[in-house]
Protein backbone atom coordinates (compact mmCIF):
# COMPACT_ATOMS: atom_id res chain seq x y z
CA UNK A 1 0.00 0.00 0.00
CA UNK A 2 1.53 3.34 -1.02
CA UNK A 3 1.99 6.03 1.58
CA UNK A 4 -0.76 8.59 1.88
CA UNK A 5 -0.04 10.85 -1.06
CA UNK A 6 0.44 14.51 -0.49
CA UNK A 7 -1.04 17.31 -2.57
CA UNK A 8 -4.47 17.52 -4.08
CA UNK A 9 -3.64 15.57 -7.24
CA UNK A 10 -3.72 12.22 -5.48
CA UNK A 11 -6.79 12.84 -3.38
CA UNK A 12 -9.42 12.00 -6.02
CA UNK A 13 -7.80 8.62 -6.72
CA UNK A 14 -8.01 7.81 -3.02
CA UNK A 15 -11.58 8.97 -2.91
CA UNK A 16 -12.38 6.74 -5.91
CA UNK A 17 -10.55 3.82 -4.34
CA UNK A 18 -12.57 4.10 -1.14
CA UNK A 19 -15.78 4.58 -3.06
CA UNK A 20 -15.15 1.45 -5.18
CA UNK A 21 -14.39 -0.64 -2.13
CA UNK A 22 -17.41 0.64 -0.25
CA UNK A 23 -19.86 0.20 -3.17
CA UNK A 24 -18.38 -2.99 -4.55
CA UNK A 25 -21.59 -4.99 -4.14
CA UNK A 26 -23.92 -2.35 -5.59
CA UNK A 27 -21.73 -1.66 -8.61
CA UNK A 28 -21.38 -5.36 -9.41
CA UNK A 29 -25.17 -5.77 -9.06
CA UNK A 30 -25.82 -2.96 -11.52
CA UNK A 31 -23.21 -4.20 -13.98
CA UNK A 32 -24.60 -7.72 -13.98
CA UNK A 33 -27.59 -6.43 -15.96
CA UNK A 34 -25.41 -4.85 -18.64
CA UNK A 35 -25.08 -6.91 -21.84
CA UNK A 36 -21.30 -7.25 -21.59
CA UNK A 37 -21.70 -9.14 -18.28
CA UNK A 38 -25.16 -10.64 -18.70
CA UNK A 39 -24.49 -12.33 -22.03
CA UNK A 40 -21.04 -13.66 -21.13
CA UNK A 41 -21.67 -15.03 -17.65
CA UNK A 42 -24.82 -16.95 -18.44
CA UNK A 43 -24.67 -19.59 -15.72
CA UNK A 44 -26.49 -17.42 -13.19
CA UNK A 45 -26.87 -13.84 -12.16
CA UNK A 46 -24.53 -14.56 -9.25
CA UNK A 47 -21.80 -15.54 -11.68
CA UNK A 48 -22.13 -12.19 -13.42
CA UNK A 49 -22.11 -10.38 -10.07
CA UNK A 50 -18.95 -12.21 -8.99
CA UNK A 51 -17.27 -11.30 -12.28
CA UNK A 52 -18.32 -7.70 -11.71
CA UNK A 53 -16.83 -7.70 -8.22
CA UNK A 54 -13.51 -8.93 -9.57
CA UNK A 55 -13.44 -6.01 -12.01
CA UNK A 56 -14.36 -3.51 -9.25
CA UNK A 57 -11.54 -4.89 -7.09
CA UNK A 58 -9.09 -4.47 -9.94
CA UNK A 59 -10.20 -0.89 -10.52
CA UNK A 60 -9.85 -0.11 -6.81
CA UNK A 61 -6.32 -1.49 -6.86
CA UNK A 62 -5.42 0.61 -9.89
CA UNK A 63 -6.86 3.72 -8.23
CA UNK A 64 -4.97 2.86 -5.07
CA UNK A 65 -1.72 2.85 -7.06
CA UNK A 66 -2.76 6.20 -8.61
CA UNK A 67 -2.33 4.78 -12.09
CA UNK A 68 -5.82 5.40 -13.48
CA UNK A 69 -4.44 6.29 -16.91
CA UNK A 70 -2.21 3.24 -17.24
CA UNK A 71 -3.60 0.18 -19.09
CA UNK A 72 -0.48 -1.74 -17.94
CA UNK A 73 -1.16 -1.08 -14.25
CA UNK A 74 -0.53 -4.15 -12.12
CA UNK A 75 -4.08 -3.99 -10.77
CA UNK A 76 -5.48 -5.20 -14.09
CA UNK A 77 -3.37 -8.35 -14.10
CA UNK A 78 -5.77 -10.44 -12.05
CA UNK A 79 -8.76 -9.76 -14.31
CA UNK A 80 -7.00 -9.58 -17.69
CA UNK A 81 -8.05 -13.11 -18.60
CA UNK A 82 -11.65 -12.48 -17.59
CA UNK A 83 -11.73 -9.21 -19.54
CA UNK A 84 -10.30 -10.95 -22.58
CA UNK A 85 -13.02 -13.56 -22.32
CA UNK A 86 -15.67 -10.86 -22.16
CA UNK A 87 -14.31 -9.00 -25.17
CA UNK A 88 -13.82 -12.18 -27.18
CA UNK A 89 -17.32 -13.47 -26.38
CA UNK A 90 -18.92 -10.25 -27.58
CA UNK A 91 -16.91 -10.24 -30.82
CA UNK A 92 -17.86 -13.85 -31.41
CA UNK A 93 -21.50 -12.87 -30.94
CA UNK A 94 -21.05 -10.79 -34.06
CA UNK A 95 -20.55 -7.34 -32.53
CA UNK A 96 -18.23 -4.91 -34.26
CA UNK A 97 -15.31 -3.42 -32.36
CA UNK A 98 -17.22 -0.15 -32.09
CA UNK A 99 -20.25 -1.95 -30.64
CA UNK A 100 -18.15 -3.78 -28.05
CA UNK A 101 -16.55 -0.49 -27.15
CA UNK A 102 -19.92 1.20 -26.62
CA UNK A 103 -21.15 -1.71 -24.49
CA UNK A 104 -18.14 -1.16 -22.29
CA UNK A 105 -18.81 2.57 -22.21
CA UNK A 106 -22.25 1.75 -20.84
CA UNK A 107 -20.62 0.49 -17.64
CA UNK A 108 -19.65 4.02 -16.64
CA UNK A 109 -22.98 5.87 -16.04
CA UNK A 110 -24.30 3.58 -13.27
CA UNK A 111 -21.04 3.94 -11.36
CA UNK A 112 -20.90 7.66 -11.94
CA UNK A 113 -24.42 8.16 -10.61
CA UNK A 114 -23.56 6.22 -7.48
CA UNK A 115 -20.42 8.28 -7.01
CA UNK A 116 -22.16 11.61 -7.31
CA UNK A 117 -24.83 10.62 -4.81
CA UNK A 118 -22.10 9.35 -2.47
CA UNK A 119 -19.94 12.46 -2.36
CA UNK A 120 -20.46 14.54 0.77
CA UNK A 121 -22.88 17.44 0.37
CA UNK A 122 -20.31 19.99 1.39
CA UNK A 123 -17.83 18.85 -1.26
CA UNK A 124 -16.62 21.67 -3.47
CA UNK A 125 -17.66 21.71 -7.10
CA UNK A 126 -14.01 21.40 -7.97
CA UNK A 127 -13.62 18.25 -5.89
CA UNK A 128 -16.73 16.68 -7.38
CA UNK A 129 -15.49 17.42 -10.87
CA UNK A 130 -12.05 16.00 -10.07
CA UNK A 131 -13.54 12.79 -8.72
CA UNK A 132 -15.89 12.33 -11.67
CA UNK A 133 -13.04 12.98 -14.08
CA UNK A 134 -10.83 10.46 -12.32
CA UNK A 135 -13.56 7.85 -12.51
CA UNK A 136 -14.12 8.58 -16.21
CA UNK A 137 -10.45 8.21 -16.93
CA UNK A 138 -10.32 4.96 -14.99
CA UNK A 139 -13.33 3.54 -16.85
CA UNK A 140 -11.78 4.66 -20.13
CA UNK A 141 -8.61 2.80 -19.25
CA UNK A 142 -10.66 -0.32 -18.47
CA UNK A 143 -12.10 -0.07 -21.97
CA UNK A 144 -8.64 0.15 -23.46
CA UNK A 145 -7.54 -2.90 -21.49
CA UNK A 146 -10.47 -4.99 -22.75
CA UNK A 147 -9.94 -3.95 -26.37
CA UNK A 148 -6.19 -4.54 -26.11
CA UNK A 149 -6.55 -7.99 -24.58
CA UNK A 150 -9.20 -8.97 -27.10
CA UNK A 151 -6.91 -7.98 -29.95
CA UNK A 152 -3.88 -9.83 -28.60
CA UNK A 153 -6.08 -12.84 -27.80
CA UNK A 154 -7.05 -12.88 -31.47
CA UNK A 155 -3.42 -12.83 -32.52
CA UNK A 156 -2.52 -15.53 -30.01
CA UNK A 157 -5.36 -17.66 -31.35
CA UNK A 158 -4.00 -17.33 -34.89
CA UNK A 159 -0.51 -18.26 -33.68
CA UNK A 160 -1.84 -21.28 -31.80
CA UNK A 161 -3.83 -22.46 -34.79
CA UNK A 162 -0.84 -22.07 -37.08
CA UNK A 163 1.19 -24.24 -34.74
CA UNK A 164 -1.60 -26.80 -34.43
CA UNK A 165 -1.79 -26.97 -38.20
CA UNK A 166 1.93 -27.71 -38.33
CA UNK A 167 1.50 -30.46 -35.78
CA UNK A 168 -1.44 -31.98 -37.60
CA UNK A 169 0.68 -31.98 -40.77
CA UNK A 170 3.35 -33.98 -38.96
CA UNK A 171 1.90 -37.34 -37.99
CA UNK A 172 4.19 -39.81 -36.31
CA UNK A 173 3.32 -43.40 -37.15
CA UNK A 174 4.38 -46.43 -35.17
CA UNK A 175 5.43 -49.01 -37.76
CA UNK A 176 6.59 -51.73 -35.42
CA UNK A 177 7.62 -52.15 -31.83
CA UNK A 178 10.50 -49.72 -31.52
CA UNK A 179 10.11 -48.17 -34.98
CA UNK A 180 8.42 -44.83 -35.69
CA UNK A 181 8.13 -42.99 -38.99
CA UNK A 182 7.21 -39.48 -40.11
CA UNK A 183 6.05 -39.16 -43.71
CA UNK A 184 6.76 -35.55 -44.67
CA UNK A 185 4.58 -33.90 -47.27
CA UNK A 186 5.08 -30.38 -48.52
CA UNK A 187 7.73 -27.74 -48.12
CA UNK A 188 10.04 -27.84 -45.13
CA UNK A 189 10.74 -24.36 -43.82
CA UNK A 190 12.43 -23.48 -40.54
CA UNK A 191 9.26 -23.45 -38.47
CA UNK A 192 8.05 -26.75 -39.86
CA UNK A 193 11.45 -28.41 -39.54
CA UNK A 194 11.55 -27.43 -35.88
CA UNK A 195 8.11 -28.97 -35.27
CA UNK A 196 9.10 -32.13 -37.18
CA UNK A 197 12.27 -32.51 -35.15
CA UNK A 198 10.53 -32.00 -31.82
CA UNK A 199 7.58 -34.25 -32.68
CA UNK A 200 9.81 -37.04 -33.90
CA UNK A 201 12.13 -36.91 -30.89
CA UNK A 202 9.22 -36.79 -28.46
CA UNK A 203 7.74 -39.88 -30.02
CA UNK A 204 11.12 -41.62 -29.85
CA UNK A 205 10.94 -41.19 -26.06
CA UNK A 206 7.26 -42.09 -25.80
CA UNK A 207 7.54 -45.22 -27.91
CA UNK A 208 11.07 -46.04 -26.75
CA UNK A 209 11.78 -46.32 -30.45
CA UNK A 210 15.34 -47.29 -31.32
CA UNK A 211 14.68 -46.47 -34.95
CA UNK A 212 13.00 -43.46 -36.54
CA UNK A 213 12.37 -43.08 -40.26
CA UNK A 214 12.02 -39.66 -41.85
CA UNK A 215 10.36 -40.16 -45.20
CA UNK A 216 10.77 -37.21 -47.55
CA UNK A 217 9.01 -38.68 -50.61
CA UNK A 218 6.48 -35.85 -50.44
CA UNK A 219 9.00 -33.05 -50.06
CA UNK A 220 9.28 -31.22 -53.41
CA UNK A 221 12.79 -29.81 -53.04
CA UNK A 222 15.76 -30.38 -50.81
CA UNK A 223 18.03 -27.36 -50.53
CA UNK A 224 20.94 -26.83 -48.18
CA UNK A 225 18.62 -25.62 -45.43
CA UNK A 226 16.46 -28.75 -45.56
CA UNK A 227 19.56 -30.96 -45.69
CA UNK A 228 20.87 -29.15 -42.63
CA UNK A 229 17.61 -29.78 -40.76
CA UNK A 230 17.69 -33.47 -41.67
CA UNK A 231 21.26 -33.80 -40.41
CA UNK A 232 20.39 -32.00 -37.17
CA UNK A 233 17.42 -34.30 -36.56
CA UNK A 234 19.55 -37.36 -37.18
CA UNK A 235 22.29 -36.06 -34.85
CA UNK A 236 19.81 -35.23 -32.07
CA UNK A 237 18.15 -38.65 -32.36
CA UNK A 238 21.54 -40.29 -32.07
CA UNK A 239 22.33 -38.36 -28.90
CA UNK A 240 19.15 -39.78 -27.42
CA UNK A 241 20.08 -43.31 -28.40
CA UNK A 242 17.99 -43.74 -31.53
CA UNK A 243 19.01 -44.21 -35.14
CA UNK A 244 17.26 -42.01 -37.69
CA UNK A 245 17.00 -43.14 -41.31
CA UNK A 246 16.09 -40.79 -44.15
CA UNK A 247 14.02 -42.44 -46.87
CA UNK A 248 12.30 -41.36 -50.06
CA UNK A 249 15.12 -39.45 -51.70
CA UNK A 250 13.79 -39.45 -55.26
CA UNK A 251 16.31 -39.58 -58.12
CA UNK A 252 15.63 -35.94 -59.03
CA UNK A 253 16.35 -34.86 -55.46
CA UNK A 254 19.45 -37.01 -55.24
CA UNK A 255 20.67 -35.26 -58.38
CA UNK A 256 20.03 -31.78 -57.01
CA UNK A 257 21.79 -32.69 -53.83
CA UNK A 258 24.85 -33.83 -55.71
CA UNK A 259 24.72 -30.63 -57.78
CA UNK A 260 24.54 -28.49 -54.66
CA UNK A 261 27.35 -30.46 -53.11
CA UNK A 262 25.08 -31.51 -50.25
CA UNK A 263 26.31 -34.44 -48.32
CA UNK A 264 24.14 -36.19 -45.77
CA UNK A 265 27.36 -37.52 -44.30
CA UNK A 266 26.99 -40.63 -42.25
CA UNK A 267 23.19 -40.56 -42.35
CA UNK A 268 21.67 -43.87 -43.39
CA UNK A 269 19.45 -43.28 -46.43
CA UNK A 270 17.10 -45.59 -48.33
CA UNK A 271 15.21 -45.07 -51.58
CA UNK A 272 11.77 -45.84 -50.18
CA UNK A 273 9.97 -46.14 -46.88
CA UNK A 274 9.61 -49.87 -47.53
CA UNK A 275 13.38 -50.23 -48.00
CA UNK A 276 13.97 -48.29 -44.81
CA UNK A 277 11.56 -50.50 -42.87
CA UNK A 278 13.29 -53.59 -44.30
CA UNK A 279 16.66 -52.27 -43.21
CA UNK A 280 15.45 -51.51 -39.69
CA UNK A 281 13.68 -54.85 -39.22
CA UNK A 282 16.86 -56.54 -40.29
CA UNK A 283 18.81 -54.52 -37.73
CA UNK A 284 16.32 -55.56 -35.06
CA UNK A 285 16.74 -59.16 -36.13
CA UNK A 286 13.14 -59.47 -37.27
CA UNK A 287 12.64 -61.54 -40.40
CA UNK A 288 9.68 -61.44 -42.73
CA UNK A 289 8.69 -64.77 -44.10
CA UNK A 290 6.23 -65.16 -46.96
CA UNK A 291 3.89 -68.01 -46.08
CA UNK A 292 4.17 -71.00 -48.39
CA UNK A 293 7.62 -70.27 -49.70
CA UNK A 294 10.18 -70.87 -47.08
CA UNK A 295 12.50 -68.12 -46.17
CA UNK A 296 12.37 -64.75 -48.01
CA UNK A 297 13.92 -62.62 -45.33
CA UNK A 298 13.76 -58.88 -45.43
CA UNK A 299 16.99 -57.10 -45.87
CA UNK B 1 27.57 -44.40 -8.40
CA UNK B 2 26.10 -47.88 -8.43
CA UNK B 3 27.80 -51.07 -9.46
CA UNK B 4 25.86 -53.70 -11.40
CA UNK B 5 28.18 -56.59 -12.09
CA UNK B 6 30.85 -55.28 -14.42
CA UNK B 7 29.02 -52.04 -15.04
CA UNK B 8 29.11 -48.74 -13.17
CA UNK B 9 25.81 -46.90 -13.21
CA UNK B 10 25.98 -43.14 -12.70
CA UNK B 11 22.81 -41.07 -12.43
CA UNK B 12 23.08 -37.33 -13.00
CA UNK B 13 20.29 -35.12 -11.70
CA UNK B 14 19.22 -31.51 -12.05
CA UNK B 15 21.62 -28.63 -12.47
CA UNK B 16 25.25 -29.65 -12.03
CA UNK B 17 27.98 -27.35 -10.75
CA UNK B 18 31.08 -27.23 -12.90
CA UNK B 19 33.08 -28.56 -9.98
CA UNK B 20 30.68 -31.47 -9.36
CA UNK B 21 31.05 -32.55 -12.98
CA UNK B 22 34.83 -32.35 -12.79
CA UNK B 23 34.80 -34.32 -9.55
CA UNK B 24 32.70 -37.02 -11.19
CA UNK B 25 35.20 -37.30 -14.03
CA UNK B 26 38.06 -37.88 -11.59
CA UNK B 27 36.13 -40.28 -9.38
CA UNK B 28 35.01 -42.35 -12.34
CA UNK B 29 38.52 -42.88 -13.63
CA UNK B 30 39.64 -43.97 -10.19
CA UNK B 31 36.69 -46.31 -9.66
CA UNK B 32 37.17 -47.98 -13.04
CA UNK B 33 40.78 -48.70 -12.26
CA UNK B 34 39.98 -49.94 -8.76
CA UNK B 35 36.96 -52.06 -9.71
CA UNK B 36 37.98 -53.32 -13.12
CA UNK B 37 34.59 -52.35 -14.53
CA UNK B 38 34.17 -52.86 -18.26
CA UNK B 39 31.28 -50.53 -18.79
CA UNK B 40 29.94 -47.20 -17.58
CA UNK B 41 26.31 -46.17 -17.98
CA UNK B 42 25.60 -42.49 -17.40
CA UNK B 43 21.91 -41.76 -16.98
CA UNK B 44 21.22 -38.13 -17.95
CA UNK B 45 17.42 -38.39 -18.10
CA UNK B 46 17.17 -36.08 -15.10
CA UNK B 47 19.46 -33.45 -16.60
CA UNK B 48 17.71 -30.35 -17.92
CA UNK B 49 20.62 -28.67 -19.61
CA UNK B 50 23.98 -29.73 -21.01
CA UNK B 51 26.17 -26.82 -22.04
CA UNK B 52 29.53 -27.04 -23.80
CA UNK B 53 31.34 -27.46 -20.48
CA UNK B 54 29.32 -30.48 -19.33
CA UNK B 55 29.18 -31.77 -22.91
CA UNK B 56 32.94 -31.74 -23.11
CA UNK B 57 33.25 -33.49 -19.75
CA UNK B 58 30.93 -36.26 -20.94
CA UNK B 59 32.97 -36.66 -24.12
CA UNK B 60 36.18 -36.75 -22.08
CA UNK B 61 34.73 -39.39 -19.74
CA UNK B 62 33.93 -41.56 -22.75
CA UNK B 63 37.43 -41.11 -24.18
CA UNK B 64 39.06 -41.71 -20.84
CA UNK B 65 37.09 -44.88 -20.04
CA UNK B 66 37.96 -46.11 -23.52
CA UNK B 67 41.62 -45.81 -22.61
CA UNK B 68 40.89 -47.83 -19.48
CA UNK B 69 39.35 -50.58 -21.61
CA UNK B 70 35.79 -49.77 -20.59
CA UNK B 71 32.88 -48.44 -22.62
CA UNK B 72 30.62 -45.52 -21.78
CA UNK B 73 26.97 -45.36 -22.76
CA UNK B 74 24.99 -42.15 -22.31
CA UNK B 75 21.37 -42.89 -21.46
CA UNK B 76 18.07 -41.04 -21.63
CA UNK B 77 19.04 -37.65 -22.97
CA UNK B 78 15.95 -35.45 -23.25
CA UNK B 79 14.88 -34.24 -26.71
CA UNK B 80 15.27 -30.57 -25.79
CA UNK B 81 18.79 -31.19 -24.51
CA UNK B 82 19.74 -33.19 -27.62
CA UNK B 83 18.41 -30.49 -29.97
CA UNK B 84 20.32 -27.81 -28.08
CA UNK B 85 23.57 -29.77 -28.09
CA UNK B 86 23.32 -30.29 -31.85
CA UNK B 87 22.68 -26.58 -32.30
CA UNK B 88 25.75 -25.89 -30.16
CA UNK B 89 27.74 -28.10 -32.49
CA UNK B 90 28.43 -30.78 -29.86
CA UNK B 91 27.33 -34.10 -31.33
CA UNK B 92 29.59 -36.24 -29.09
CA UNK B 93 30.71 -38.51 -31.91
CA UNK B 94 32.77 -40.86 -29.73
CA UNK B 95 30.03 -41.50 -27.18
CA UNK B 96 27.63 -44.44 -27.32
CA UNK B 97 24.02 -43.65 -26.53
CA UNK B 98 20.89 -45.56 -25.56
CA UNK B 99 17.25 -44.79 -24.83
CA UNK B 100 17.16 -46.61 -21.53
CA UNK B 101 19.40 -48.26 -18.98
CA UNK B 102 18.10 -51.69 -20.06
CA UNK B 103 19.12 -51.08 -23.66
CA UNK B 104 22.49 -49.76 -22.50
CA UNK B 105 23.16 -52.86 -20.38
CA UNK B 106 22.21 -55.05 -23.32
CA UNK B 107 24.57 -53.07 -25.55
CA UNK B 108 27.44 -53.52 -23.09
CA UNK B 109 26.66 -57.21 -22.62
CA UNK B 110 26.86 -57.83 -26.37
CA UNK B 111 30.25 -56.16 -26.54
CA UNK B 112 31.69 -57.50 -23.32
CA UNK B 113 34.13 -60.37 -23.20
CA UNK B 114 31.90 -63.42 -22.74
CA UNK B 115 31.74 -65.05 -19.31
CA UNK B 116 32.42 -61.98 -17.21
CA UNK B 117 28.77 -60.99 -17.31
CA UNK B 118 27.33 -63.71 -15.10
CA UNK B 119 24.54 -62.94 -12.66
CA UNK B 120 24.06 -59.31 -11.84
CA UNK B 121 25.50 -58.54 -8.47
CA UNK B 122 24.50 -55.24 -7.03
CA UNK B 123 26.68 -53.52 -4.51
CA UNK B 124 27.16 -49.95 -3.40
CA UNK B 125 30.53 -48.39 -3.95
CA UNK C 1 0.58 -13.08 -9.61
CA UNK C 2 3.64 -12.39 -11.70
CA UNK C 3 3.58 -10.03 -14.61
CA UNK C 4 6.18 -10.11 -17.35
CA UNK C 5 7.78 -7.12 -15.71
CA UNK C 6 8.46 -9.30 -12.67
CA UNK C 7 11.31 -11.11 -14.36
CA UNK C 8 13.48 -8.05 -14.84
CA UNK C 9 16.55 -8.61 -12.72
CA UNK C 10 20.28 -8.23 -12.36
CA UNK C 11 22.38 -11.15 -11.14
CA UNK C 12 26.03 -11.24 -10.15
CA UNK C 13 28.40 -13.65 -11.87
CA UNK C 14 31.26 -14.16 -9.44
CA UNK C 15 31.55 -17.91 -8.98
CA UNK C 16 30.67 -21.38 -10.11
CA UNK C 17 27.60 -21.25 -7.92
CA UNK C 18 26.38 -18.08 -9.65
CA UNK C 19 26.25 -19.97 -12.96
CA UNK C 20 23.64 -22.23 -11.40
CA UNK C 21 21.60 -19.21 -10.27
CA UNK C 22 21.86 -17.66 -13.73
CA UNK C 23 20.56 -20.83 -15.36
CA UNK C 24 17.71 -21.19 -12.89
CA UNK C 25 16.70 -17.57 -13.22
CA UNK C 26 16.70 -17.63 -17.02
CA UNK C 27 14.74 -20.89 -17.01
CA UNK C 28 12.10 -19.39 -14.75
CA UNK C 29 11.85 -16.11 -16.65
CA UNK C 30 11.59 -17.93 -20.00
CA UNK C 31 8.95 -20.32 -18.71
CA UNK C 32 6.94 -17.42 -17.32
CA UNK C 33 7.00 -15.64 -20.67
CA UNK C 34 5.63 -18.73 -22.37
CA UNK C 35 8.73 -20.11 -24.11
CA UNK C 36 8.36 -23.76 -25.13
CA UNK C 37 10.56 -26.39 -23.52
CA UNK C 38 13.08 -26.57 -26.39
CA UNK C 39 13.40 -22.80 -26.61
CA UNK C 40 13.76 -22.56 -22.84
CA UNK C 41 16.57 -25.09 -22.95
CA UNK C 42 18.32 -23.25 -25.78
CA UNK C 43 18.13 -19.93 -23.98
CA UNK C 44 19.30 -21.38 -20.65
CA UNK C 45 22.20 -23.09 -22.41
CA UNK C 46 23.16 -19.87 -24.20
CA UNK C 47 23.04 -18.07 -20.84
CA UNK C 48 25.25 -20.72 -19.30
CA UNK C 49 27.84 -20.35 -22.08
CA UNK C 50 27.87 -16.56 -21.86
CA UNK C 51 27.91 -16.46 -18.05
CA UNK C 52 30.88 -18.81 -18.04
CA UNK C 53 32.66 -16.53 -20.50
CA UNK C 54 31.93 -13.57 -18.24
CA UNK C 55 33.34 -15.49 -15.29
CA UNK C 56 36.37 -17.09 -16.92
CA UNK C 57 37.50 -14.45 -19.41
CA UNK C 58 35.94 -11.30 -17.97
CA UNK C 59 36.89 -12.01 -14.37
CA UNK C 60 33.25 -11.88 -13.30
CA UNK C 61 30.44 -9.44 -14.00
CA UNK C 62 26.66 -9.36 -14.15
CA UNK C 63 23.71 -10.64 -16.13
CA UNK C 64 20.59 -8.54 -16.62
CA UNK C 65 17.30 -10.00 -17.80
CA UNK C 66 14.66 -7.91 -19.46
CA UNK C 67 11.30 -9.11 -20.77
CA UNK C 68 10.23 -7.55 -24.07
CA UNK C 69 6.98 -7.18 -25.96
CA UNK C 70 6.81 -6.57 -29.68
CA UNK C 71 3.22 -6.46 -30.88
CA UNK C 72 1.81 -9.62 -29.36
CA UNK C 73 5.11 -11.47 -29.18
CA UNK C 74 7.01 -11.81 -25.93
CA UNK C 75 10.75 -11.95 -25.78
CA UNK C 76 13.57 -12.14 -23.28
CA UNK C 77 16.77 -10.16 -23.49
CA UNK C 78 19.88 -11.13 -21.53
CA UNK C 79 22.81 -8.78 -21.13
CA UNK C 80 26.17 -10.02 -19.84
CA UNK C 81 28.71 -7.39 -18.87
CA UNK C 82 32.18 -7.52 -17.41
CA UNK C 83 35.07 -5.10 -16.90
CA UNK C 84 37.64 -7.65 -17.97
CA UNK C 85 40.45 -7.29 -20.48
CA UNK C 86 38.07 -7.26 -23.46
CA UNK C 87 38.38 -9.18 -26.71
CA UNK C 88 41.00 -7.91 -29.16
CA UNK C 89 39.72 -9.74 -32.24
CA UNK C 90 35.94 -10.13 -32.17
CA UNK C 91 35.68 -11.73 -35.55
CA UNK C 92 38.07 -14.46 -34.57
CA UNK C 93 36.33 -15.00 -31.25
CA UNK C 94 33.03 -15.53 -33.03
CA UNK C 95 34.26 -17.67 -35.91
CA UNK C 96 34.62 -20.93 -34.09
CA UNK C 97 33.71 -23.11 -37.03
CA UNK C 98 31.73 -26.09 -35.96
CA UNK C 99 34.04 -28.43 -34.17
CA UNK C 100 36.94 -26.37 -32.86
CA UNK C 101 36.53 -27.49 -29.35
CA UNK C 102 37.60 -25.05 -26.78
CA UNK C 103 37.99 -21.69 -25.28
CA UNK C 104 36.19 -18.49 -25.93
CA UNK C 105 35.16 -19.33 -29.45
CA UNK C 106 32.88 -22.17 -28.50
CA UNK C 107 31.06 -20.15 -25.89
CA UNK C 108 30.32 -17.16 -28.10
CA UNK C 109 29.70 -18.91 -31.41
CA UNK C 110 27.67 -21.65 -29.73
CA UNK C 111 25.53 -19.19 -27.81
CA UNK C 112 24.92 -17.19 -30.97
CA UNK C 113 23.41 -20.23 -32.68
CA UNK C 114 20.97 -20.72 -29.81
CA UNK C 115 19.31 -17.29 -29.86
CA UNK C 116 17.49 -15.06 -32.33
CA UNK C 117 19.52 -11.90 -31.88
CA UNK C 118 23.12 -11.55 -30.79
CA UNK C 119 25.19 -8.43 -30.20
CA UNK C 120 28.61 -7.92 -28.72
CA UNK C 121 30.63 -4.86 -27.76
CA UNK C 122 34.19 -5.22 -26.66
CA UNK C 123 37.54 -3.59 -26.94
CA UNK C 124 40.87 -4.29 -25.28
CA UNK C 125 40.83 -2.76 -21.81
CA UNK C 126 37.19 -1.74 -21.77
CA UNK C 127 35.39 -4.94 -20.89
CA UNK C 128 32.83 -6.96 -22.83
CA UNK C 129 29.07 -6.69 -23.16
CA UNK C 130 27.09 -9.44 -24.87
CA UNK C 131 23.38 -8.95 -25.51
CA UNK C 132 21.16 -11.80 -26.70
CA UNK C 133 17.41 -11.89 -27.35
CA UNK C 134 14.97 -14.68 -28.13
CA UNK C 135 11.27 -14.51 -28.97
CA UNK C 136 8.48 -16.89 -28.00
CA UNK C 137 7.26 -19.10 -30.83
CA UNK C 138 9.66 -17.80 -33.46
CA UNK C 139 11.46 -20.48 -35.48
CA UNK C 140 15.24 -20.66 -35.10
CA UNK C 141 17.37 -18.56 -37.39
CA UNK C 142 18.86 -20.55 -40.22
CA UNK C 143 22.56 -20.96 -39.76
CA UNK C 144 24.62 -18.59 -41.89
CA UNK C 145 27.36 -21.05 -42.66
CA UNK C 146 26.36 -24.38 -44.18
Amino acid sequence: MPEEAEGTAAVPTREIRDFLRRRREQIAQRWSDEPVFRTVFTLSRDEAVEAGKAVVDALAQVADAARVEDPDAAGFTAVREQLARMGAARSRAGLSTAQVSSELAALRPPVENLLVSDLPEDATAEHVRACVTTLSVLMGTLRVVVMQTALSEGQALIDRQRLQLLEVATPVIKLWDGIVAVPLIGTLDSARSQVVMETLLESVVEQQARYAILDITGVPTVDSLVAQHLMKTVAAARLMGAECIVSGIRPAIAQTMVHLGLDLGTVVTRASLADALGYVLHQLGVGIVTPGTNGAVAR
Amino acid sequence: MLRLGEVLLVTLQGDLHDSTAQQLQEDLAETIVRSGATGVVIDVSGVEIVDSFLGRILAEIAGQTGLLAARTVLVGMRPAVAITLVELGLTLPGVHTALSTEVAMELLRQQAPSSRFGGLRQERL
Amino acid sequence: MHTAAGSQARLPIRSDMDLVWVRQHVRQAAAQLGFGLVDQTKLVTAASELARNTLVYGGGGTMETEPLVEGTTHGLRLTFSDDGPGIPDLEQALSDGFTSGDGLGMGLGGARRLVHEFGIESAPGSGTTVRVTSWVGRPPRPREES
